[in-house]
């Protein structure tokens, strides 16, 4: 089983929100869109990255198809299915929830 | 991603693996186009190896994948063996095919719905009362009138239908030179709508049918009869068929699949009810009724009340009865009227052979199923032993942390490979097998037809059977093994107890299976031998019966002119005239009264025979002499034995008279027979007398015969070489006389001992295949447990331990087991054979040989089995043993 790590909540959402603003990225493409977006701060691991991505694509959020790139190598790039668009927003209310509350608690403290 | 893909992902594996690892390729060759460094770029991934894993189970099903590879390795291990793997699947295959087979056959006989609407609706009428030997009897006859009051009376509940049984019938399409045999049965006119039954062709029998004698001359035939005798001719509506005197318009074709309520017999042809001459006759009780209850009906609370109701109607009928009770004893009348109604459920259809067959098959059955589990104990065996030796494997898999349930899953995979080979052999055995035993009931006027489709009914049943085979071979091994302690097993000192005790088990288990099977097979078996080699008291050699029948009846000189001409012509030695064959299908009985006293309580049965009978039967006599042809009936009479000592005890019989019921004329006793088998080879001898086939009135008037058999010996070694020409011979007279039925006496004898030589025959194989696995049972477990042992005889003979003694630890628990077993499984035989104790003919469970067979041939075996261990025990090198160790 994959491995979990502090970042796979939100992994999940952040690839969705990548995928949503650019369809058909290649799982690097998506590595470096979530590292340059977000000021080189977040990085996702490939570790972590390609079973998310696998999982995503087995949940029926994303979906994959090989194209060939101008090396002659084929890449598997990635987009949003219907429910994959649904689920972003879901994540994206519930991550909006989840900060709110986090925030909350620190100004408390 | 769908399931589907994913158990796509599963089956290709390959390839997806090589997906994976070319995205991740690709992967890394972004990052170091986009100015990483190769060997961070690498590093990043971690191990690739687990990157690929990781992603391998999410998009493949990880199950279906381990399962494959189970079954790979399954399927290796098997091939490893290929001796063991190729015995246990023919063994299986053989159990599995013979319970397949035995369930169709039981299935099709008692169990299978009549394809009929509201079969489950369906019962029939008997009646349970005292027998003249007061033994308590079922009466499943009915007459008409009675049919009739009964079924008025409830029809507001039910619906009563009146079927007769099929009766081989002679019956001619045009003229009377090509007389043929069908089945006729007679029907009330609602059996066909309350069936729900749909004609083929034309119209089928109806309600209006039910006219009265004359009135309905219409005939419907079975789809079969149809199909096979008039080629499914459309033309054939309109057509007449005659029987006796009487002629019969077809007007129909019933459905596809009705053959008729009468289970193993094909009916060919449907008349009304009313046509039968027996209709019309109060005292004759003739056809069989059922009840059909009406739609809405209750059967839980108004079967009773019906019965009830039913039972009155019909008592009330036979009291008034006038010709019911003609010339007979107020005690036999009380004894008649004295019954009970009873219901029986017949939605599978009634019939004799059901009677005859339901414990036979039923035996058989368990046979089977016996043979099935001795394979199953044996292969389960096997693989506990495999599994045994794999313990260290098996260990090893658990330390490095393999599921114990991934275990379990392996050895399963491996039953379930064995089970599913055994069960496609099993499929052709069991498709070849049941038509084949099916076509050993075949007595030849009415060999047993059932249909034996391989419907859902066969495919759940082979189904549960295989997922029971899996479940018992494999269970056991596959707890055992996944239960090995690690620790335990990579010392290499596990218990070694444990799989020893399993084994011991299995073979008490074994054995008394074994038993069981060769002990009723020997009581079947012995049963059918006596059966075949009892005296007959009469010669079968070269005898043949030509049963003919004369439509009108023809004088009994007539009869007498055709056997003199049949005995000139070639190839016969001797002709005689019975009025129907011994060991046949008649029997007729008759009040015995002595000087004018009130008939005696057990009557006697009777046979009309021509002078020079007894000579060609080759019966002497006892005493007395035979029929002259100058004797008539009545007048004279010749006895049996078994007659003098019930009727005239202690005295001369000869010139003593008797007479057939009170005020009957008296006949005198001229001779004395010894006593032969009248109707059933299983018979123990009953009171006959024998009469003069010349039958006068009482105005001295000689009688017409209707039907009577030529008994022919001839000189030719097969007598059915003759049976031709002799009917040619017969037809040319025109004198009115048709040879019916051709026979021979020695397939009369034959056919009495049918079912006996079916299951005879049959229990004999499974007892033969039953030794012969249990032998191979014993031979493995035994050679396996001094292999496992091996250790323990080297210390024991290096202390110096005899050859007798190394011989006793090897085989005293065995030898335990088998006594273990031996006696479990004759106390269970005992069980079982008092439920078929009907089935044996001079023979007890209870006899010693009975018992002694089964035990020498299974101590026989385990002596042969347990050899070659046992010598390899002994030849066991102490010093090789230990300096290895």
């Amino acid at each position: 089983m994959a491995k979990t790590d502090a970042l796979q909540g939100s992994l999940d959402l952040l690839v969705l929100k990548i995928l949503s603003r650019r369809p058909r990225l290649h799982g690097y493409a998506i590595m470096a869109a979530i590292a340059s977006t977000s000021g080189e701060v977040l990085r996702a691991e490939e570790g972590s990255l390609y079973p998310a991505l696998y999982r995503m694509e087995e949940a029926g959020l994303i979906r994959a198809e090989w194209i060939k790139k101008d090396s002659g190598r084929r890449a598997r790039v990635y987009e949003l299915t219907a429910a994959g668009k649904k689920q972003l927003g879901v994540e994206e209310s519930r991550w909006e929830s989840v900060s709110l509350a986090i925030n909350r608690v620190l100004r408390e403290a | 991603m769908s399931l589907w893909s994913r158990i796509a992902n599963a089956v290709h594996g390959e390839r997806l693996s090589r997906e994976i690892e070319e995205e991740l390729q690709s992967h890394i060759e972004e990052a170091i186009a986009s100015g990483r460094d190769p060997k961070e770029a690498h590093r990043a991934f971690g191990s690739a190896l687990r990157a690929r894993e990781a992603s391998h189970s999410i998009r493949a099903a990880g199950w279906l994948e381990s399962l494959l590879a189970d079954v790979s390795f399954g399927w290796w291990q098997l091939c490893r063996n290929k001796v063991t793997s190729i015995t246990a699947v023919l063994s299986l295959a053989l159990g599995i095919g013979s319970c397949v087979a035995a369930f169709r056959l039981i299935d099709a006989l008692l169990w299978r719905p009549l394809p009929i609407s509201n079969s489950s609706k369906l019962y029939v009428l008997s009646r349970k009362l005292t027998g003249p030997e007061g033994k308590p009897i079922e009466d499943r006859y009915w007459a008409t009138s009675d049919f009739k009051l009964m079924r008025d009376a409830v029809k507001d509940e039910a619906d009563l239908i009146a079927i007769s049984e099929a009766d081989r019938t002679d019956i001619t399409w045009s003229t009377d030179d090509d007389m043929e045999k069908a089945h006729v049965v007679y029907v009330s006119g609602n059996m066909f709508p309350l069936f729900g039954l749909e004609p083929a062709l034309g119209r089928l029998l109806a309600p209006a049918d039910d006219r009265g004698r004359g009135l309905a001359p219409y005939a419907v035939l079975s789809w079969d009869y149809w199909n096979h005798r008039i080629g499914s001719d459309p033309h054939i509506l309109g057509r007449s068929l005659h029987i006796g005197d009487q002629t019969f318009e077809i007007i129909g074709v019933g459905p596809r699949d009705f053959t008729g309520t009468e289970t193993g017999t094909v009916t060919d042809i449907f008349l009304p009810l009313s046509m039968n001459y027996l209709a019309t006759q109060d005292s004759v009780t003739w056809h069989r009724i059922f009840l059909m209850l009406k739609p809405g009906v209750n059967p839980a609370t108004a079967l009773e009340p019906l019965r009830q109701h039913l039972s009155a109607v019909s008592r009330a009928f036979e009291v008034d009865c006038s010709t019911c009770f003609r010339g007979m004893t107020q005690a036999y009348i009380d004894r008649f009227l004295n019954k009970q109604l009873v219901f029986n459920p017949a939605g599978a259809g009634i019939s004799d052979l059901q009677k005859d067959y339901r414990r036979s098959l039923g035996i058989l059955g368990l046979l089977a199923a016996l043979v099935l589990l001795i394979a199953c104990v044996n292969v389960a065996n096997m693989m506990t032993a495999q599994a045994a030796a794999r313990a260290q494997e098996m260990a090893l898999r658990i330390s490095i942390g393999a599921g114990r349930r991934r275990l379990v899953q392996l050895i399963l995979c491996q039953s379930a490979l064995l089970a599913l080979l055994a069960s496609v052999l099993g499929a052709f055995f069991a498709a070849w097998s049941a038509p084949f035993v099916l076509s050993l009931i075949n007595p030849p006027d009415n060999p047993a037809r059932l249909v034996l489709p391989a419907d859902w009914r066969v495919l759940l049943f082979g189904f549960g059977l295989i997922i029971l085979v899996v479940l018992l071979l494999g269970l056991l091994p596959a707890l055992r093994a996944s239960a090995v302690r690690p620790v335990a097993a990579l010392k290499g000192g596990e218990d070694p107890q444990s799989p020893r005790r399993l084994l011991r088990g299995a073979i008490a288990f074994q054995i008394a299976f074994c038993v069981l099977v060769l002990f009723l097979s020997s009581l079947f078996v012995a049963s059918f031998q006596r059966l075949q080699h009892r005296p007959l008291g009469f010669s079968t050699d070269r005898l043949l019966l030509l049963e003919t029948v004369a439509g009108k009846g023809q004088i009994p000189v007539v009869w007498s002119q055709t056997a003199e001409a049949l005995r000139a012509a070639p190839g016969v030695n001797s002709v005689a005239i019975s009025g129907w064959p011994v060991l046949g299908r008649i029997q007729i009985n008759s009040d015995i009264s002595i000087n004018g006293a009130p008939p005696s309580p057990t009557p006697a049965w009777f046979l009309s025979v021509s002078p020079g009978w007894f000579s060609t039967m080759k019966i002497p006599l006892v005493s007395g002499r035979d029929f002259r042809p100058e004797d008539t009936s009545p007048g004279a009479a010749v006895v049996n034995e078994t007659f003098v000592k019930t009727f005239f005890p202690g005295q001369d019989p000869i010139g003593h008279t008797f007479e057939r019921g009170a005020n009957q004329p008296i006949n005198k006793i001229v001779g004395v027979s010894p006593d032969v088998p009248y109707h059933d080879l299983r018979e123990t001898s009953r009171a006959v007398f024998y009469v003069p086939f010349d039958e006068i009135d009482d105005k001295s008037a000689p009688r017409a015969v209707g039907f009577a058999t030529f008994a022919i010996h001839t000189d030719v070694q097969n007598p059915l070489a003759l049976a031709d020409s002799l009917r040619q011979f017969i037809a040319q007279r025109h004198n009115g006389l048709r040879v019916s039925n051709i026979t021979t006496q020695l397939d009369l004898v034959r056919d009495q001992t049918i079912r006996e030589r079916l299951i005879a025959m049959l229990a004999a194989f499974f007892a033969a295949i039953a030794l012969l696995l249990a032998g191979i049972g014993l031979y493995a477990v035994l050679n396996y447990s001094v292999l496992r042992r091996r250790r323990e005889i080297g210390i024991r003979m290096a202390i110096g331990s005899t050859r007798a003694g190394i011989v006793r630890i090897v085989t005293l628990d065995v030898f335990l087991m088998i006594a273990l077993g031996g006696c479990a499984g004759v106390a269970f035989g005992f069980g079982v054979a008092r439920y078929v104790e009907s089935l044996f003919y001079q023979v007890k469970a209870t006899d010693a040989d009975m018992i002694a067979l089964p035990t020498c041939a299974i101590l026989l075996t385990a002596l042969v089995a347990t050899l070659p261990a046992v010598l390899h025990a002994l030849r066991t090198n102490p010093t090789e043993i230990l300096r290895a160790e």
